[in-house]
């Protein structure tokens, strides 16, 4: 935690030129500190971005080594005049938004459930994020095997006709993958909301029971707003990783009867079609949107990423 | 030199243990500087063909190569998607290529696999259905040695049905009228399979999706027969509950349920109801893929893998050499024998692996593989088949009567797709 020292107040009445050269030993050794690590982001996080933008600037397709040529903006203009590109947002924003939504809510249910849990607390915890252990691909298959007519128990089950084909409509698509998709995360979002849960401290609540606060009237007003900082980050996290939801549909129906995210589509056109330009656009401006929402969260609604974290 | 020596152990002993024979040609690291090792990039199959010839060429070649199999998915988007990456990236650590019938044209022009010429050009092609060698070919060059091909047939229960229909409308119309047992089974779910359906119906009508390399096709009458076909059938009542999902898979299960009178499939189906449902394998008939047009003769699908040698590789001659041994007769008996994947030599249809293989229907194997209407030609393939994916699923969006606006769709994607332009 050396990297924390220049925060330190020093007081202004010290000698000026003393301090300020401690200061400034403290912040080069801090440099010195933090540069393997920012060596290490630039070459894995800022060099294939950079490389990616200038990929979009270009026509490159791995099947027509020799047609390579600078493109402009115009992989820009192709993705974002597609029809394709905006129901793919739009199916993308929907998905994210509706998963996160029930996470909420139930990773809320969840963590007050850890919380208070009396007996057996490191059970309840343990069996509770089993699924977020399970890798995504996995579930997703066990998800489909479970709803597929010919394999799944699902339509076994009361009131599901044994007819329903879950991936033959689109709705129905989206049910499964959302159910899937809640199931498999909603422990991570409870254990970063239990982390702001255990910050609360225990004497507000018996202030307010003294007080005659009801249980509703105790959340309201003492739990919900203390955790604000935790909430919010618990969603910032999990918007930014709905948006990019890939696993689960492309095992469920590989993005068919418009069910498909925008990484699908990036991967159609990286992967499938091996035409780096377009593709690059499609995952430049997946960044963009990534990077507009997280703006939204921290500048929009005031999210500390530095605070109500685990261990934070 | 430790992790190079433990996988050449490795590979000795996986040799080893397929070969069944014993250590004599794997003494050691001394003679493994003569003979040089080739990867074979391969779909896996189930009944073990890859592994029986990858082991026959080997012993067949005294020492001068060893071929050890690499299995890619049963899935071929997905077996692509592997390989496109690696050569994409140079990788010299694939040698001999198991091509899928529709990727020659990509992989020719990017220049990732080399020309068949001379003496073992014509070696490979003797006897080979001509439309095979065509999907092996690329601008009139051969790219590939034709391994095995593949066709569908329409498979029917002569306990419901009397006589095959001729045509789809025919079928479409005895389906509906069975009511229950009446579906048809084929493959629609959005992936290869359904463009192979869309291209036979289309092939059948009487026209072609692309002309050329880059010439798109598509005559208008005979395009949207194949499309009314499509529709009259995924709106009707002969439609099985999960056609927008259905593979090949799905269609031999659901009919060796006993849920469906028709279904066209390739031929594995047969032998797999045999196993799997033999009530049903016993009334199990086999007629030609049905006409689109009354008049004109159907133009069944054609699949199957050739083998190519990529331009990566460290050991061309010898992997040509090898590619031509995997690719030879006696290979395509085992590959009948073993998985029943039809050879791409017509002179085998009479010879008793493939008879006993295919009881009664090796002639109209024959017949349906020389009437087939392969897919198009183009390095921009995986292009094409996204765009007429994408314009015809899920399959009963279109509508038999008024087959015009979907017509344009399709006409307009593909226009676009062989450019190489537009999101797909």
């Amino acid at each position: 935690m050396t990297v924390n020292a220049p925060a330190n107040p020093n007081p202004p009445e010290a000698a000026p030129t003393k301090a300020s050269s401690r200061t400034r030993s403290e912040r080069k050794l801090a440099w010195m500190l933090c540069a393997p690590a920012v060596v290490a982001m630039l070459l894995v996080t800022a060099y294939p971005i950079a490389y990616a933008v200038v990929l979009s600037l270009q026509n490159v397709d791995l099947r027509f080594p020799e047609e390579n040529s600078f493109a402009g903006l115009s992989n820009y203009a192709t993705v974002l005049t597609s029809s394709l590109w905006w129901t793919d947002v739009f199916n993308t924003v929907f998905l994210m938004v509706t998963t996160v939504a029930i996470e909420l809510v139930l990773g809320m249910a969840i963590a007050l459930v850890m919380h208070r849990a009396i007996f057996g607390r490191g059970v309840v915890r343990t069996s509770v994020l089993i699924p977020y252990g399970i890798i995504t691909v996995v579930a997703a298959f066990a998800w489909q095997f479970a709803f597929a007519p010919e394999t799944g128990f699902v339509n076994n089950l009361p009131l599901i006709s044994d007819e329903m084909d879950w991936f033959g409509g689109r709705f129905s698509s989206f049910a499964v993958i959302i159910m899937a998709e809640v199931w498999k995360t909603t422990p991570f979002m409870a254990l970063l909301l239990l982390a702001g849960l255990v910050t609360i401290d225990d004497q507000l609540y018996e202030a307010a029971r003294v007080d005659g606060a009801s249980a509703w009237q105790r959340f309201t007003r003492i739990t919900l707003p203390l955790m604000k900082p935790a909430i919010l980050v618990a969603l910032l996290f999990r918007t930014l990783d709905a948006f990019r939801v890939f696993d689960t549909i492309f095992i469920m129906t590989r993005g068919a009867l418009e069910t498909e995210s925008v990484s699908i589509l990036g991967y159609n056109q990286l992967i499938s079609r091996l035409n780096l330009g377009l593709g690059s656009a499609v995952s430049v401006l997946i960044f963009i949107c990534v990077f507009l929402i997280a703006l939204l969260f921290v500048r929009g609604f005031g999210a500390k990423l530095d605070e109500g974290r685990p261990g934070g | 030199m430790t992790p190079g020596r433990a996988k050449r152990a490795l590979i000795c002993l996986a040799a080893t243990v397929l070969a069944g024979v014993g250590l004599a040609a794997c003494g050691g690291g001394s003679d493994s500087s003569g003979t040089p090792e080739l990867t074979f990039f391969v779909a896996i199959q189930p009944g073990g063909t890859i592994e029986k010839v990858s082991e026959r060429c080997s012993e067949e070649s005294n020492g001068k190569y060893t071929i050890t199999p690499e299995f890619l998915p049963t899935d071929a988007s997905q077996q692509r998607e592997q390989l496109v990456r690696r050569l994409g990236a140079e990788d010299s650590s694939i040698d001999i290529v198991g091509m899928d019938v529709i990727w020659t044209g990509e992989f020719a022009n990017a220049g990732w696999v080399e020309e068949w010429t001379g003496p073992l050009k014509k070696q490979v092609t003797e006897k080979v259905f001509p439309n095979v060698i065509e999907t092996a070919s690329f601008e009139k060059k051969l790219y590939a040695a034709p391994f095995n091909t593949n066709t569908q047939l329409l498979w029917y229960r002569k306990d419901l049905v009397k006589q095959p229909p001729k045509t789809w409308d025919e079928m479409i119309e005895m389906a509906e009228g069975l009511k229950e047992a009446g579906s048809i089974q084929v493959q629609a779910n959005r992936y290869e399979g359904y463009m192979v359906f869309i291209n036979a119906l289309i092939e059948s009508a009487g026209t072609e999706i692309l002309s050329g390399t880059e010439e798109v096709d598509l005559e208008q009458g005979p395009t949207e027969n194949a499309l009314q076909v499509i529709g009259r059938l995924a709106n009707g009542g002969a439609a099985p509950p999960s056609l927008s999902t259905s593979d090949e898979d799905t269609a031999r299960l659901g009919f060796e349920a006993g849920e469906s009178a028709f279904m066209t499939n390739y031929t594995f189906a047969y032998g797999s109801a045999q196993e799997e449902a033999p009530e049903i394998g016993k009334v199990m008939g086999f007629a030609r893929f049905p006409r689109v047009d009354a008049s004109k003769p159907s133009k069944p699908p054609l699949g199957g893998f050739n083998l190519a040698v990529s331009s990566y590789s460290k050991h061309k001659d010898v992997a040509f050499e090898a590619a031509a041994c995997l690719a030879n007769d006696t290979s395509q008996k085992t590959a009948v024998e073993l998985d029943g994947l039809p050879p791409s030599r017509s002179d085998l249809y009479s010879d008793k692996a493939v008879t006993k293989a295919y009881p009664g229907f090796a002639g109209l194997v024959k017949e349906s593989i020389e009437a087939s209407g392969p897919r198009p030609t183009t390095p921009a393939y995986q292009d094409v088949t996204l765009a007429v994916q994408r314009a015809l699923h899920p399959p009963d969006k279109i509508d038999a009567e008024d087959t015009e606006s979907i017509y344009d769709e399709l006409k307009s994607n593909v226009e676009d797709a062989v450019k190489r332009e537009g999101l797909l």
